[in-house]
């Protein structure tokens, strides 16, 4: 009986994650055109519904519809596990989070280490994807995607050894109540260069602008999923906006204090006290996120070379440099603040 | 029955499936595919047994970068079918020789110790705190630092034997130099000439 209980209470939490966070990826995407197109002086999307609030609907409901083209020669089933490969690690993440206080799916000890291995799955769908379509330009951009995304994993593993390091856990809860006291004991301060390689090796990894040159348009069409059609292709672009998703929200958690209020240890604190900490973390969410469509509307591509350029020779540099000034001031013990 | 057990059996029947299917598909791909759910499936048994670190260590290094490293050789080989003629019967008996010989050491190795199997032994090392992750970090650079760090030592050898022994080069090779390009002006590129007439 207490396992029933357990597996239904367990669902249900499952639920309710991954609904809004559909909803929100149905969002993210129409805020994505509304954004590009103000700072670009168009309207964006603007026919379905009030100020085309509908538009993500029209797009779902036209992704349903389609047809899934199987190009010839491919391997049918690696082509078809391919979009799941990449979806379902991106989902699986989100049962280490902790949304609240008091909300998580589950609150494991090792929850920066399951982060980290399955954020390094997400690669698999790529590669198979371009390697499956049985397509030049798919196996060009799944091939610069992959050998990016090993690039910046390690960039982006060893920042967040700085994290570790400051926190001295890797459950993700313990790694926000380390990070009370005030704005100024958040870790982006003594973390500041490791913050800036987390958040730019993110982008890389999500393979959104400027690094995309995995889907580069102007280049190879559409990169690995250049043959992908239908809900095959929008397995993608939903995996695609749930990492950018998860890449705001592990930010906003690991270097801004996730839930914990901003005002805390000033005044302010008892007039906010009754923000609920859920607000907090997706209000910090979405200010990482909107640097995300930012910068895709800003920043032109940046060259193949450049980009390995940087993710090698200046990034893991930085980070190693970084983490031994931390190491030596925790042994001073002028941290953790 | 309980949980635990029926967990076990269910993902180490797949684990079998799967280590099967790598050695017996046809696909050089497919069985890089099949070894990648096999890790996987491995790391689900030795998250049953408590070894929450080693599980997803091995999801983190073998699955997430040597796999996918394979995967790029394996893709880039321009054999689809790998042909089931001569060669497969030649090598037969080499292969159930290594089978026999692997299994019975397998099973003496068993037999002699499995009375004295302790299922807790992971959980049993209680030296700091109770999440393993923490007693490995700490057994390892305290206890093991030495060993520890000649493992480290000695796969840094192999990273500088492997560049040394592919590197050749190239002086037809043209590289840019990246710091020179940043580094261009306006007066590098674009000359001005002045007292030009209409």
């Amino acid at each position: 009986m207490d396992i029933i209980f357990y597996i239904i209470n367990t669902l249900v939490s499952i639920l309710m994650v991954v609904v809004p966070l559909f909803l929100i990826v149905a969002y993210v995407t129409y805020s994505e055109r509304k954004i590009i197109g103000f700072m670009q002086s168009r309207m964006g999307p603007t026919r379905v519904g009030p100020s085309g609030l509908l538009q993500p609907i029209a797009d779902v409901l036209k992704l349903v519809s389609k047809e899934i083209i199987i190009p010839t020669n491919a391997n049918k089933g690696i082509f078809l596990t391919a979009p799941m490969l990449m979806l379902v690690p991106s989902l699986l993440v989100w049962a280490v989070i902790p949304l609240s206080e008091f909300f998580i799916i589950s609150n494991i000890n090792a929850g920066l280490l399951f982060i980290l291995a399955l954020t390094s799955l997400s690669v698999y769908g790529v590669i198979l994807a371009g390697w499956a379509s049985n397509s030049k330009y798919a196996f060009l951009g799944s091939m610069r995607s992959a050998a990016q995304i090993i690039a910046y994993e390690i960039a982006m593993g060893f920042a967040l050894v700085g994290v570790l390091m400051l926190s001295g856990s890797l459950n993700l809860q313990v790694i926000i109540q380390e990070q009370s006291g005030s704005i100024l004991n958040w870790f982006w301060i003594p973390l500041f260069p490791l913050f800036l390689i987390y958040f730019i090796a993110g982008v890389a990894e999500t393979n959104r602008a400027p690094f995309d040159v995995s889907e580069g348009e102007s280049e190879i069409v559409a990169g690995f999923h250049v043959e992908y059609s239908g809900m095959a292709f929008a397995m993608f672009f939903l995996a695609e906006y749930m990492n950018l998703i998860l890449i705001s929200i592990l930010s906003s958690i690991m270097f801004f204090g996730g839930w914990l209020s901003p005002f805390q240890g000033t005044f302010l604190d008892t007039y906010f006290s009754f923000v609920p900490g859920f607000v907090w973390l997706s209000l910090k969410t979405l200010i990482f996120i909107f640097i995300f469509l930012w910068l895709r509307a800003t920043l032109p591509r940046y060259r193949y070379d450049q980009i390995m350029r940087l993710g090698w020779k200046v990034f893991l540099p930085i980070t190693f440099f970084w983490l031994t000034v931390i190491g030596i001031l925790i042994y001073l013990k002028y941290l953790p603040l | 029955m309980n949980t635990e057990l029926i967990t076990f059996f269910i993902f180490s029947f797949l684990l079998i499936v799967t280590s099967v299917k790598v050695i017996t598909s046809s696909n050089p791909v497919l069985s890089a595919i099949y070894l990648v759910f096999s890790f996987f499936l491995s790391a689900v048994l030795w998250l049953l047994l408590g070894a929450e670190f080693l599980s997803i260590i091995l999801i983190l290094v073998y699955v997430g970068a040597v796999m996918v490293l394979f995967l790029f050789v394996v893709m880039m080989l321009d054999i689809n079918i790998a042909k089931k003629s001569a060669a497969y019967i030649k090598y037969l008996p080499v292969g159930i020789g290594v089978f026999v010989i692997f299994n019975v050491l397998i099973i003496f190795f068993f037999i002699s110790t499995f009375e004295n199997i302790n299922y807790n032994a992971i959980n049993s090392i209680n030296v700091i705190s109770e999440s393993n992750t923490e007693n490995l970090g700490y057994v390892l650079f305290t206890d093991y630092i030495v060993e520890f760090e000649i493992a480290g030592l000695i796969l840094l050898l192999g990273i500088l034997s492997a560049i040394v022994l592919t590197y050749r080069k190239n002086p037809n090779n043209k590289y840019q130099n990246p710091t020179e390009q940043i580094d261009v002006e306006k007066k590098d590129r674009l000359k001005i000439i002045k007292g030009l007439k209409e």
